[in-house]
């Protein structure tokens, strides 16, 4: 990547996703609990962020697959409006990440008196993942070139560098602000506004029309003022 | 045949250089697919496709294909609807016959299996060939396309210790995976948007079938294509479409299927669903040959809703191609399907014959909220279920299987 100083060029990587079953799977949430204590840090990694480049329908109600389930499969709001609010980039590794689920289900199970149930069919799987990191031929120098490029960018870059990148970097920023941040350059009013963009309620293609957008605007409004 | 260029108008430039990129690390490498039959399912479709793909990507790619006799083929179906959860019990006569014929495949197959980088056998039918190749240097896959998540347990007994030497597995969802001691990956099946069977129609083709199979274009069709099978439930199929005639008395029903070389068990199904439709003429019950793909797709065009009413299913691609075609599918609340029919979006996941009658009584009733689910469904399809994802899903696993205990694989 590009962590930066100014002239730094942005080279612009990809990634694939290889979802991998552990064979593990919770049926109420006692199990999931045990389960959430033993398994692969990598399962947290994939049920937070690496579900978006699976299959899902665009409208997701929550951010991660634990909350998903608790609400779909248990039917329990409560521990689902919970979990759904964790936020996985506020946390400095998956293993603190690991513990605040857990805290969360503990607490959920000492209210309960009875835990409920899923279908055997509706049953959590935990799944891992192994990241596949590749670079592409694109690559800019000047920040002003951003809108261009977007429109040859996959979404999985998307993810790669706006979604991935919150727990790849010591900040937990995505790669763009990293970037921009490194540059000298007014770039402040655009970095808050990429500091406000929610990755987790829309498609990856949708998010990549975002960003897009997010970029046309700003530096369409630079030039024009820069002409004046 | 179709180049990987053709499909950049569908899906984009950037996926195709995506899968170039991917590839790029493993140019030349030997490749063999390896299943049981040529034409027919779901299997021998997407390997059409797949390994001249593979092949311009500059992997060495090939697709072989074992031969069995009628016994091999009755056993490897009770294999299947064993696997499915189906109570099967099969004559040891059958199992040694199974046994003796991958032997006979895997002297066949030798030289090019041995010298291979990497092999994926597809589903049941040739798994203990790995048995029968102690030489082999490259990397072993099994790629199961079946619903295992509650299989037969004596069937899968004796099915297991064939899949253990593998150095991995592929299975469709982590519902259906087993315990095996080898990573286990999680890779959806896919469609060929440029396949007879998906690419787009004339209109005049489309109308075509309506003559062809004496159904009424003005009055709403709903169909169902699927082998004849008890796991597709043709005759529930009916009575849903019984129920649901009686508030729209001008409901027709297509059911569309064939007899894959595989499957000895369709004609049995067959005349149940004769039976069962009792010749009403609006139910058309069609035995078309497995390379109607274009015949198939104006059908499913012609049709206002799909139904894949399923008790068990693997993936269900005739879902997958129904969506690509902008018509919601009313589909059995199980496998595969679930991955890809979402409640009021997509379509509707059903129970039982009743449930589907509901469903199909409320879509032609409401043909605004019918035609944004179709188009909805076609968007979920682009997204997820193309072939040049699948494609690019066996990249990934080929190049993190030599880093199997990493979570990050950085490529060069």
């Amino acid at each position: 990547m590009n962590n930066g100083t100014e002239r730094q060029p942005f080279a612009f990587k990809d990634c694939t996703l290889a979802a991998i079953a552990t064979g593990k799977r919770a049926q109420n949430l006692r199990e999931m609990r045990d389960h959430l204590q033993h398994v692969d840090a990598g399962c947290i990694y994939y049920h937070f962020w690496g579900g978006r480049l699976r299959p899902q329908f665009d409208e997701p109600e929550f951010n991660n697959d634990f909350a998903a389930w608790c609400k779909h499969a248990l039917r329990d709001d409560i521990v689902a409006e919970r979990l759904s609010v964790v936020d996985p980039t506020g946390f400095d590794s998956l293993e603190d990440l690991r513990s605040e689920v857990i805290d969360i289900l503990e607490e959920r199970l000492y209210e309960r008196e009875f835990i409920p149930w899923a279908k055997t069919e509706e049953q959590f799987s935990f799944i891992r993942s192994q990241i596949v990191v590749f670079g592409t031929q694109h690559s800019i120098d000047d920040p002003r070139e951003l809108p261009g490029v977007f429109q040859d960018i996959s979404a999985s870059s998307i993810f790669y560098h706006f979604i991935d990148a919150r727990r790849r970097t010591p900040d937990g920023k995505d790669d763009f602000s990293t970037w921009l941040g490194g540059l000298n350059g007014d770039y402040a009013s655009l970095l808050a506004r990429l500091a406000d963009v929610d990755p987790y309620f829309v498609t990856l293609s949708e998010l990549r029309d975002q960003l897009s957008g997010l970029f046309e605007e700003f530096f369409s409004h630079e030039s024009t003022e820069g002409s004046n | 045949m179709q180049s990987l260029e053709s499909y950049a108008k569908i899906t984009g430039q950037d996926v195709i250089t995506q899968l170039r990129q991917l590839a790029e690390p493993m140019r030349g490498m030997k490749v063999v697919h390896v299943n049981s039959t040529r034409m027919g399912g779901g299997v021998a479709e997407i390997l059409h496709k797949l390994v001249p793909l593979m092949n311009e990507l500059g992997l060495d790619t090939h697709w072989e294909v074992i031969e069995g006799n009628n016994d091999f083929y009755q056993c490897t179906k009770s294999f299947h609807n064993a696997l499915q959860g189906n109570q099967v019990v099969i004559p040891e006569s059958l199992l040694r016959n199974f046994e003796e014929t991958n032997r006979e495949n895997a002297e066949k197959l030798r030289p090019k299996l041995e010298d291979a980088d990497i092999v994926f056998i597809h589903d049941p039918q040739p798994a203990p060939l790995l048995r029968y190749m102690p030489d082999r240097k490259g990397t072993w896959i099994w790629r199961c396309h079946i619903d295992v998540s509650r299989p037969y347990r004596p069937v899968w007994k004796y099915l297991r210790p064939f899949l253990l030497d593998y150095d991995a597995s592929i299975w469709s969802l982590s519902d259906f995976a087993q315990p095996l001691p080898h990573p286990q990956y999680l890779v959806p099946p896919s469609i060929d948007p440029l396949s007879d069977k998906n690419i787009d129609l004339p209109e005049s083709e489309i109308n075509a079938v309506y003559d062809r199979f004496d159904i009424d274009p003005n009055r709403p069709l709903i169909t169902q294509v699927s082998r004849y099978d008890r796991f597709k439930d043709p005759v529930g199929v009916i009575h849903g479409y019984r129920y649901a005639k009686r508030f729209i008395p001008g409901l027709q029903l297509v059911l569309a299927g064939g007899s894959a070389t595989d499957d000895p068990e369709g004609e049995a199904v067959l005349n149940e669903v004769y039976d069962a439709a009792n010749d009403d003429p609006d139910v058309k019950i069609l035995l078309l040959p497995s390379d109607a793909h274009r015949t198939i797709n104006a059908l499913q065009r012609a049709s206002d809703i799909i139904l894949q009413k399923s008790t068990r299913e693997g993936f269900g691609l005739t879902v997958t191609e129904a969506m690509w075609k902008g018509r919601p599918v009313i589909g059995g609340n199980t496998g595969g399907i679930r991955l890809q029919v979402i409640n009021h979006h997509t379509g509707f996941l059903v129970s039982t014959p009743e449930g589907a009658a509901l469903r199909t009584r409320y879509l032609l009733n409401h043909r605004d909220i019918l035609e944004n689910m179709g188009t909805k469904a076609k968007q979920f399809v682009r997204d997820h279920f193309l072939l040049t994802r699948h494609l690019g899903e066996y990249l990934t696993l080929m190049v993190v299987l030599k880093h199997e205990h990493a979570d990050r694989v950085e490529l060069a």
